[in-house]
């Protein structure tokens, strides 16, 4: 099994030095974390063009993660959906069960290689966390993972799984006790701690050069997706969907097939009680611009510009802000966002579970639900590609919960 | 008009003082006092205020100024709102420099322009936005010129020599250094650790140079005094006005906190 250089090709749709997705993205941060963000992209860009630093990354993600993901053929979700093939982007099988180990296998090495001991996240779902964990423990650093209260209850397992890993969870009792307040405290640990201390983002969001960096990271999806398309197919996917809460998944997709003009890319934000209500957690389809978490991006806000709270009944997808490049997408109209609620994220979870006996994550259940929908209007020799960015094993609880079963 | 930051540091220096600059959360302990909560900190020997600006997500701050924030929101402050309390406080005060510190977002909503403009009207004479250094103030720098406001800037452990010149170049009013790594309140201030940094600073800008985060007490703020031309005092004051039962109260615990500040920082110069 031979895995692609992530070296190949040139990275197109770079931001200025500044890291400025058109009028997104951006450094607003205090100026403490100045100096850490202008190290870390001295020390990324330097790292991002060492063809050993990037040698040690591929294999890493050859054998430590398990690279390539199949791309596999949903034949009976295909014929239930009655429209265009549906092809799924396996990263579920994945190492730590989700995409998110492909970004910090590649921020712990480049915190390793900058001399970091100490390893700091923030986490939603728990995917990021335990995956933030998993690294830390292979590369011999303490960990410290933010998790909200509220995320805490919802996603015990990965909780005590980050706990086996030998993380401290740190609960966060502030504001909503959701990703957006781990992330507040993730940051006032790092000017805290900065002298020794790698803080690993877990997604496209957050000050330059996260955004690009996470991206990078895992833009290793749409490489492989792209190339399993041409070898297996012959054709590129007539559209891409994937589900977007700060958007590492989907900017990972979207990424190597920016220039193919034909591929539609769609975002799938969690339309939670639905958009019309205040219980979702869409900034792209239903905020504004605004600052938060170091860039400018889409967000939720009331009109005095205070973060509003988001509702989701997926934890990764539950935040009010959205990566700064998928804003620039939208606005240049390169990619399209849409919402899909609660209740027709959890008809998909069954589906796909039941018809293809693939347990998917509630955050990977949005982009399920609205690639059957779109297939469903589209023809037989066409195809949908869906990013099935994590499994569902973590959600097991909640599903019962809300299915009123007592575990 | 002269900007009444400039005006202020001018008479300070000429007189040998240091500027004792409080922040209080505006709307915390309670809306209704927060105008004469200043007044008291005026007659307690403030000479530039720094006015908090609540924000849900204040992600450079320590636990006290989260929590005041929190309650501020929940009694509805906001942006439009604080900026009437400077406005009444102008009434009996023309002279007090009034800063608003706080971050970017509500800015961002408020609209550059319309927050420029009604901010001057209202009395702010300077804005200290911690999540927007001068690398991203190039839009809102045009419309704060346009009605005299000055922009504050941060300058911390972590800044390079380099940067303080590029900080230099945009600030205006006076230079915020910020004692140490970490959010504000915590208890890490060693005094005798600014010496260096503020003598470096010095040498990059001939702006008024003030000193803030974890200054607690009469002793730490008399030390501050001696290097600096500014002490800026935030949590420990907040903490204090925390359970004030009455706005009589609450300018009581104010100026029972401020008055011996004043007077150890004179007494160090003396």
């Amino acid at each position: 099994m031979s895995i692609e250089s992530s070296t190949a090709e040139p990275l197109s749709f770079e931001p200025d030095e500044y890291g400025h997705f058109g009028p997104y993205g951006g450094t607003y941060v205090s100026e403490t974390l100045i100096h850490a963000l202008d190290e870390l992209k001295e020390a990324y860009f330097r790292w991002r063009s060492d063809d050993e630093f990037m040698a040690r990354f591929d294999s890493d993600l050859a054998n430590y993660v398990g690279r390539p993901s199949p791309l596999y053929f949903a034949k009976r979700l295909t014929e239930v959906a009655g429209g265009a093939r549906i092809l799924l982007k396996r990263e579920d099988l994945n190492h730590t069960g989700a995409h998110k180990i492909n970004n910090t296998v590649g921020q712990a090495l480049l915190a390793h290689h900058m001399g970091k001991t100490r390893i700091i996240a923030e986490t939603g779902a728990g995917q990021h966390g335990v995956a933030s964990a998993t690294v830390a423990a292979r590369l011999g650093k303490s960990c410290v993972v933010y998790m909200g209260e509220v995320d805490i209850h919802r996603q015990a397992i990965n909780v005590f799984r980050m706990k086996l890993l030998g993380a401290e969870v740190r609960p966060v009792t502030s504001g909503s006790q959701t990703l957006k307040d781990a992330l507040n405290e993730a940051m006032r640990d790092w000017v805290t701690n900065i002298d020794d201390t790698f803080y690993i983002i877990g997604t496209v969001a957050g000050p330059h050069p996260y955004p690009v960096m996470v991206r990078d990271f895992n833009a290793v999806v749409g490489r492989e997706a792209r190339k399993q398309m041409l070898k297996q197919y012959e054709a590129l996917p007539d559209v891409l969907v994937a589900c977007v809460g700060g958007g590492s998944n989907a900017m990972g997709l979207f990424h190597p097939f920016i220039a193919d003009d034909d591929v539609r890319m769609i975002g799938v934000e969690a339309a939670g009680k639905g958009l019309h209500t205040k219980h979702h957690a869409a900034s792209l389809c239903a905020g504004r611009p605004g600052v938060l978490h170091g860039c400018r991006t889409y967000l939720m806000d009331d009109d005095s510009g205070q973060i509003e709270h988001t509702h989701s009944v997926s934890a990764g997808l539950d935040y009010p802000g959205v990566g700064p490049e998928h804003a620039w997408l939208k606005d240049t109209g390169r990619a399209e966002y849409v919402g899909v609620t609660d209740d027709e994220a959890m008809e998909a979870f069954h589906q796909l579970t039941r018809l293809e006996g693939i347990l998917p994550a509630l955050e990977s259940s949005h982009a399920v639900a609205y690639g059957m929908r779109l297939a469903a209007e589209m023809r037989p020799d066409q195809t949908v590609l869906i990013n099935l960015s994590g499994r569902g094993d973590k959600d097991v609880q909640t599903v019962a919960e809300l299915e009123g079963i007592t575990l | 008009m002269k900007n009444r930051i400039d005006s202020r540091f001018e008479a300070l220096a000429a007189a040998g003082r240091t500027a004792l600059i409080p922040f209080v959360t505006a709307g915390d302990p309670d809306p209704a006092w927060t105008v004469s909560v200043l007044h008291a900190l005026v007659d307690s020997g403030a000479d530039v205020l720094e006015l908090g600006v609540p924000f849900s997500d204040p992600s450079a701050d320590g636990p006290v100024i989260q929590a005041a924030s929190e309650r501020a929101i929940s009694r509805g402050v906001n942006l439009r709102r604080v900026l009437e309390y400077v406005r009444e406080f102008r009434r009996k005060d023309s002279e007090t420099p009034v800063v608003l510190m706080g971050y970017l977002n509500p800015i961002e909503r408020y609209g550059y322009a319309d927050f420029a403009q009604d901010a001057a009207g209202s009395g702010v004479d300077g804005i200290l936005m911690v999540d927007c250094p001068p690398e991203e103030m190039e839009n809102l720098r045009g419309d704060l010129d346009d009605h005299g406001i000055f922009p504050i800037c941060l300058v911390a452990p972590t800044t390079t020599e380099a940067r303080m010149d590029a900080i230099a170049a945009q600030a205006r009013g006076y230079l915020y250094y910020v004692s140490f790594k970490g959010i504000t309140g915590a208890n890490r201030l060693e005094e005798s650790s600014l010496v260096d940094p503020v003598r470096i600073l010095r040498s990059h800008s001939k702006l008024p140079l003030a000193v803030g985060f974890g200054i607690k007490s009469p002793e730490s703020a008399s030390a501050v005094a001696g290097l600096a031309d500014g002490v800026v005092i935030g949590s420990a004051l907040i903490a204090a006005l925390e359970g004030a039962d009455s706005e009589q109260d609450a300018c009581a615990r104010a100026a029972n906190f401020l008055a011996p500040i004043r007077e150890a920082m004179d007494n160090s110069h003396s």
